[in-house]
């Protein structure tokens, strides 16, 4: 643009210090595109806070792996220290109640999250066409969170955590044809012991959540590829509202992969517009 | 984000195949739930019940799925035949060539399966087999016979393994039944609900209890007066003093342990499990089965479900 102000030397340093190494590495990997290409998408206009669901969720998640990372470093797992190490974190050593806190609660926020953004998605008909897969790996991400859940209510080692582990283990075994391999191997034995500690501390920290990594890792990846759904109040995803002064035909709201062959994407006149 | 200024390279794609296919209206799913419904209701109440949800819920599912896919059935259906015929065509040309690239394809595939298979099998073997191999029970020591008065419950706690620790407390309630037929008698009942493994707790009235040292490990015994039944404490089953199930969910009666009796000491064998128990004290009937997980049915038509343990002791 010939209108542009000119930028004083200072200006020009400053901002070469910045987008020389960015130019390098984008050079190199094309990682910085990547990163504007997944940040600065185009959302539907009419989203609103019921859309910030999913990465609250993500957000409670990765507290919970940090935390949970952090929490590694002090607890041992095995059933004559279990119950001491967890005591120690939580009354002897600095801010370990505030992080034991913030993995026991927030395991409770996460889990809760995860309904509220389901519930989002299905009130919105979000799960529809073209997103029903995605539909399907946030309800394996919800059975996956569950049972890391479910592993993790075991470590503390209490009274409560032992005989709710009794109770959930033989539900599982209660499966039919499948139950008594299933609580055997869950146990790691016949009873629950030394074994059953060590093998739901492995599962929790490191097999269950490696799976909810890469699960969310395809969700998302799914979410930028299809978008975001408008509310289903929206005008705009109708077809009824455009952008003024937009660039040409382009619908608001809405951003679809593939609404061609609809004619809904179409340039309608504008009376049916009503603009 | 994608759309058609971004992706231009999708504008190739044939109009109309973007058309998603969404089913017509229909009734058949709330008709189907109901049959489920009526099932689930039936599995409670009434067996016939069930057996009529059942049939709706399969005219119905069986209907809903024929008017879930029409739509694909019917358009779909004509146009295969040829496709099918042209690659056959195309097959029935190919077969002479057997080019070295596909050699080289397949031979790297099946390598690289065979050294993942290499590294894979033992580690899932290492994870999952040691939890089936080499399971079984100690023999317990719980001390002289002097300990189990005649006639009354003894609520009793061991170590039924002496390296797992106090991860390997167990408690069993034991009745000497005195001499019957010249061999002595005790009722030795698992305090681990047949519902989900919970401990139940003995209905009587609890006496001061004492801790003897046996050749297993501590052992704490005590008596408890004037026992009804047992009960626990999670969901409410029920038992009577043989250990039958008397009320709540439990699907069968308490387990039980072997024992024998060596140098004046009584000795607990393997737990097993029991269907039900007819008669009381040293007359007592009971039906034997190999021990199963609590909830597990080990008799009536439900235990079809729950294939004995091969693996176990």
């Amino acid at each position: 643009m010939a209108t542009r102000r000119r930028k004083s030397k200072r200006q020009q340093q400053l901002e070469a210090m910045v987008l020389v190494p960015m130019d390098w590495v984008e050079e190199r990997s094309g990682l910085v595109g990547a990163t504007k290409y997944f940040l600065f998408r185009k959302v539907p206009s009419e989203t609103n806070w019921f859309h910030t669901l999913g990465s609250a969720t993500l957000t409670a998640f990765l507290v919970q792996a940090v935390t949970g990372v952090i929490l590694a470093m002090y607890y041992k797992p095995s059933p004559d220290e279990a119950y001491a190490s967890i005591q120690k974190i939580t009354n002897d050593l600095t801010l370990g109640w505030l992080v034991r806190g913030m993995h026991r609660w927030g395991a409770s926020v996460f889990i809760i999250l995860l309904f509220l953004h389901m519930g989002r998605v299905f009130l919105f008909g979000a799960y529809k066409y073209p997103r029903e897969l995605n539909w399907l790996i946030g309800a394996i991400l919800l059975a996956t969170a569950l049972f890391e859940g479910l592993t993790g209510y075991l470590l503390p080692w209490d009274q409560t955590a032992y005989w709710a582990t009794v109770v959930a283990i033989n539900i599982n075994a209660n499966a039919p044809i499948a139950g008594p391999f299933l609580g055997d191997f869950l146990r790691g034995g016949s009873e629950i012991g030394t074994e059953t500690l060590a093998r739901f501390y492995s599962l929790h920290m490191l097999v269950i959540p490696g799976g909810l990594f890469a699960l969310i890792g395809l969700h998302l990846y799914l979410v930028i590829r299809l978008g975001v759904t408008a509310p289903p109040w929206s005008r705009a995803a109708a077809g009824y509202d455009f952008v003024e002064n937009g660039p040409g035909p382009v619908r608001k709201g809405l951003v679809e992969p593939r609404p061609r062959g609809h004619g809904s994407m179409g340039t309608p006149s504008r009376t049916e517009a009503g603009s | 984000m994608a759309d058609e200024i971004e992706r231009p390279g999708e504008e190739a794609e044939p109009e109309g195949v973007a058309e998603p296919h969404l089913p017509g209206p229909t009734i058949w799913p709330f008709a189907f739930a109901g049959g489920i419904a009526l099932l689930l209701v039936g599995l409670i109440i009434n067996w016939m019940l069930a057996a009529i949800g059942a049939g709706i819920a399969l005219v119905f599912g069986f209907l809903w799925i024929r008017e879930a896919t029409r739509e694909v059935r019917h358009p779909v259906a004509p146009p295969p035949p040829p496709l099918r015929s042209e690659t056959a065509e195309e097959e029935e040309v190919e077969p002479e060539r057997y080019p070295r690239s596909v050699f080289l394809e397949l031979s790297t595939l099946g390598l690289g399966a065979a050294i993942g298979g290499i590294v894979t099998v033992p580690a899932l073997g290492f994870m999952i087999a040691p939890a089936f191999v080499g399971q079984g029970s100690e023999e317990v020591d719980l001390g002289p016979l002097e300990n189990f008065p005649k006639d009354q419950f003894v609520t009793t706690t061991f170590n039924s393994k002496k390296e797992e620790g106090s991860v390997g407390r167990r408690t069993a309630f034991i009745r000497n039944n005195g001499v019957a037929n010249n061999v002595p008698s005790f009722t030795i009942i698992s305090n681990r609900c047949a519902h989900l493994g919970c401990p139940t707790q003995p209905q009587g009235l609890p006496g001061s209890s004492k801790k003897i040292e046996a050749s297993s490990g501590e052992v704490t015994i005590t008596p408890v007066a004037s026992v009804s039944g047992f009960q626990c404490p999670c969901h409410g089953g029920a038992y009577d003093s043989e250990g039958n199930r008397t009320a709540g969910p439990p699907v069968r009666s308490l387990d039980r342990y072997e024992f024998f009796i060596k140098n004046g000491n009584l000795v607990l064998g393997k737990p097993y499990s029991v269907g039900h128990v007819k008669g009381t004290g040293a007359k007592a009937k009971i039906e034997a089965y190999k021990q199963a997980d609590p909830g597990q049915h080990v008799d009536g038509p439900e235990k079809i479900f729950y294939p004995p343990k091969f693996w176990g002791p």
